[in-house]
């Protein structure tokens, strides 16, 4: 399906990463906002604000942020593409609906606009330190699928993926920025509507008395209605069967957790983006994502240029974490080097997934600004000797 | 009703009310005595009396003994989080402003954890249909003292008797600009059941306080008797004073009881003040939000 015109401002642009994040939802179908302000995140609502009037939709500044991560979620039952936006504090807020978005397998999309915490943090600098958070920080067993662009450009181009994403596989989507990335301004290139490419809700085609809300399709992902078609159906955070009913035993736990994992792990292969660069002939690759990467590609360039055989591996999708193509790195160079703006976070997965069959290098920088480039080449000379 | 004296019951298919409920999930897991089926009762009686298209109502609740409301009735139910339903509601009557949204939740749910949603809503005016259920206590958790619990009430989180005030429930409704408020026990059914009537037709923020026996916790910590004592004194406590001024309405333990509506005015809705504030500043480029053009 094609992108709504009403909502696409096809054209160039010299906008920041927040305002092309804004124009990438609602070009992808986003007509529901909700939010509370936050630094370094605010300017996504406020265009989304001053926007949605004329393209069609509602944005609320609901009263903090749990209300907001429910809002959306009431909003995404009436049928709409919705969004909430927010940075660090906010996102611990939001953590019991992200639970409960995961449970009741209700598409939606969270802008984390990343600065630096704990707590209040660094609200003006960025960071990268809540990629664990979002992968993990909700209770119990659930899956999520995050991006993270590194310029205003694909602020716009991945945000549209990752709206596509919620509908595909019915679970939250984090768009996983920072304040540099959120707050960059550059050049941004805003496609015509039938050049975007948009996946509806996966609408059911079957009629009341015959559907199941938690019937899983072969991909594990349930068909959706919404309220108002006459379906009648019960949506809730307890574990429930296939019709949607609350079932209190272990039987029904497992099933339906499982499944929760399982319609991301299962298909996680669908769920690869990254980019490569030079890791043919790599002994050393670094692994980086996020505004990190354009340091990293840096200290690449300069690596080779002094004659080291180095390859960047940038991760687009985070989550689900590339096991497989790590892996595969992993049996043929020597070393991993991996920066990233917190104290070693997703460097764990690169840990698990390298099993030991190589070396694997942190970078960390506890956040406030992004690394010298010297110190990812120093680190990448150090393991290329 | 306790499951046994439920399944006594369910040859009885031909009750009228039966189609409203989602019958495979009686029995349901309410005590014997407990009021909060009665106040459903009183609902579904409105609903049936009204002849309401079910279609075009979805229920929230949040999470409590009442918060299971929304589970039991076989229209569009969300149970939510614990004290979001409110937000929830928010987003879903905005998402399709069709439906009729009821939320249905516990005093703890509605006024503790989700107090500062009531009070926005409110102030919005959002089109929201909000009934507590206010058995005076924290029902699914085990009797903790509630932000409605009496002055002097035992509570397992307040051993020698309560010394917080609660809320004035209707006063905190109408001095945050509900447009519809009411408060009734269950006791009162008839007078329930037409005040379920109202707030389904009224359009705005209505709010609907139903004072019910919590017989397993309340009353047994208090030694008020069973759910029948309860009634007993609903009935001879209560004061009927429509249009009484919210200020005097608050409740003291086994003290009077006012009920009766206490206000009823007209004030434009979150979603046609902003189709208004959005026509008036873009003219005819603006197409009002869930507004159907008849062409
Ligand atoms: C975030 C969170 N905190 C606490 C709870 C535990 N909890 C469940 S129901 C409840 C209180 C319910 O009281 P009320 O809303 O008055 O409903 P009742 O059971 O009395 O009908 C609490 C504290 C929870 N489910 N979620
Ligand atoms: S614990 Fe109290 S409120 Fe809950 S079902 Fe039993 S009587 Fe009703
Ligand atoms: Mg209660």
């Amino acid at each position: 399906m094609h992108a709504d015109p009403k909502g696409v401002l096809t054209g160039l642009h010299f906008i920041d990463g927040d305002h092309a994040a804004c124009e990438g939802a609602i070009a992808a179908g986003c007509r529901f906002a909700a939010g509370y302000p936050i630094t370094p995140s605010t300017e996504v609502v406020e265009r989304f604000a001053a926007r949605i009037p004329l393209v069609g939709g509602v944005f609320i500044q609901m009263e903090d942020e749990i209300a907001s991560s429910i809002a959306i979620l009431g909003a995404a039952w009436a049928g709409h593409k919705v969004m909430t936006v927010t940075s660090g504090p906010g996102l611990s807020l939001m953590m019991e609906h992200i639970g409960y978005a995961a449970m009741t397998e209700t598409p939606c999309v969270f802008v984390d606009v990343q600065r630096g915490g704990p707590s209040t943090g660094l609200p003006t600098l960025p960071a990268q330190a809540d990629m664990m958070q979002v992968r993990w920080g909700s209770h119990g067993d659930y899956n999520v699928i995050a991006l993270s662009p590194n310029s205003p450009q694909e602020c716009f181009d991945l945000m549209i993926k990752a709206f596509n994403l919620a509908e595909l596989y019915r679970t939250p989507v984090f768009f996983m920025m920072d304040e540099v990335v959120g707050h960059m301004t550059e050049r941004v290139a805003i496609p015509r509507p039938e050049d975007i490419e948009v996946v509806p809700r996966r609408w059911t085609s079957r009629k009341p008395g015959d559907y199941r809300a938690y019937e899983p399709g072969e991909d594990l992902v349930p068909e959706m209605v919404k309220a108002g078609d006459g379906f009648r159906v019960h949506i809730t955070g307890l574990t429930h069967d296939e019709r949607g009913y609350p079932a209190m035993n272990p039987q029904a736990q497992d099933k339906l957790v499982r499944r929760l994992v399982d319609k991301i792990r299962k298909n996680a292969h669908k769920l690869v983006d990254v980019r490569g660069e030079n890791l043919e002939d790599a002994d050393v690759v670094v692994i980086s994502y996020g505004i990190t990467s354009r340091i990293a590609a840096a200290a690449v360039e300069e690596a080779r240029a002094a004659g080291r055989k180095v390859g960047h591996l940038r991760l687009v999708i985070v989550w689900p974490f590339p096991e497989p193509l790590v892996a595969e790195l992993a049996s043929r160079v020597k070393a991993f080097v991996v920066p990233e703006l917190n104290l070693g976070q997703m460097v764990r997965e690169v840990e698990r997934v390298v099993a030991g069959k190589a070396q694997v290098v942190s970078v960390p920088h506890a956040g406030g600004t992004v690394h010298q480039v010297e110190d990812i080449l120093a680190k990448i000379l150090e393991v290329a000797k | 009703m306790s499951s046994l004296a439920v399944n006594v019951e369910l040859p009885e298919l031909q009750n009228p009310l039966m189609p409203y409920l989602r019958q495979d999930r009686i029995p349901h897991i309410w005590c014997p005595g407990c009021g909060i089926g009665t106040s459903l009762n009183a609902f579904i009686r409105a609903l049936d009396e009204m002849q309401f298209d079910l279609n075009k109502l979805a229920v929230v609740s949040g999470i409590g003994c009442t918060g299971r409301v929304a589970g039991y009735l076989n229209v569009d139910s969300f149970h939510t989080t614990h004290g979001r339903a409110i937000p929830f509601a928010t987003g879903l009557k905005l998402g399709n402003p069709d439906l009729k949204v009821v939320v249905y939740s516990g005093d703890g749910d509605l006024f503790a954890i989700g107090g500062n949603h009531f009070i926005h809503a409110a102030r919005r005016n959002m089109d929201l249909f909000v009934v507590c259920v206010n058995n005076f206590t924290y029902g699914m958790t085990g009797g903790q003292v509630a932000p409605t619990t009496p002055l002097g009430a035992t509570q397992t989180t307040m051993p020698y008797g309560n010394f917080e005030p609660p809320f004035n429930l209707p006063y905190l409704a109408d001095s945050c600009g509900a447009v519809y408020v009411a408060r009734w026990t269950v006791y009162h059914v008839r007078q329930l059941t037409r005040a379920f009537k109202e707030g389904l037709s009224k359009k705005g923020f209505v709010f609907l306080e139903v004072l019910s026996p919590c017989p397993t916790l309340y009353s047994r910590r208090n030694r008020l008797g069973d759910g029948v004592e309860q009634l007993k004194y609903y009935k001879e406590k209560s004061v009927v004073k429509n249009g009484a001024d919210t200020r005097d309405v608050g409740l003291s333990f086994q003290g009077d009881i006012v009920v009766g509506t206490f206000v009823n005015r007209e004030r434009p809705t979150w979603l046609e003040a902003m189709n208004e504030h959005f026509s008036q500043r873009f003219g005819d480029r603006y197409q009002p939000y869930g507004v159907h053009r008849e062409d």
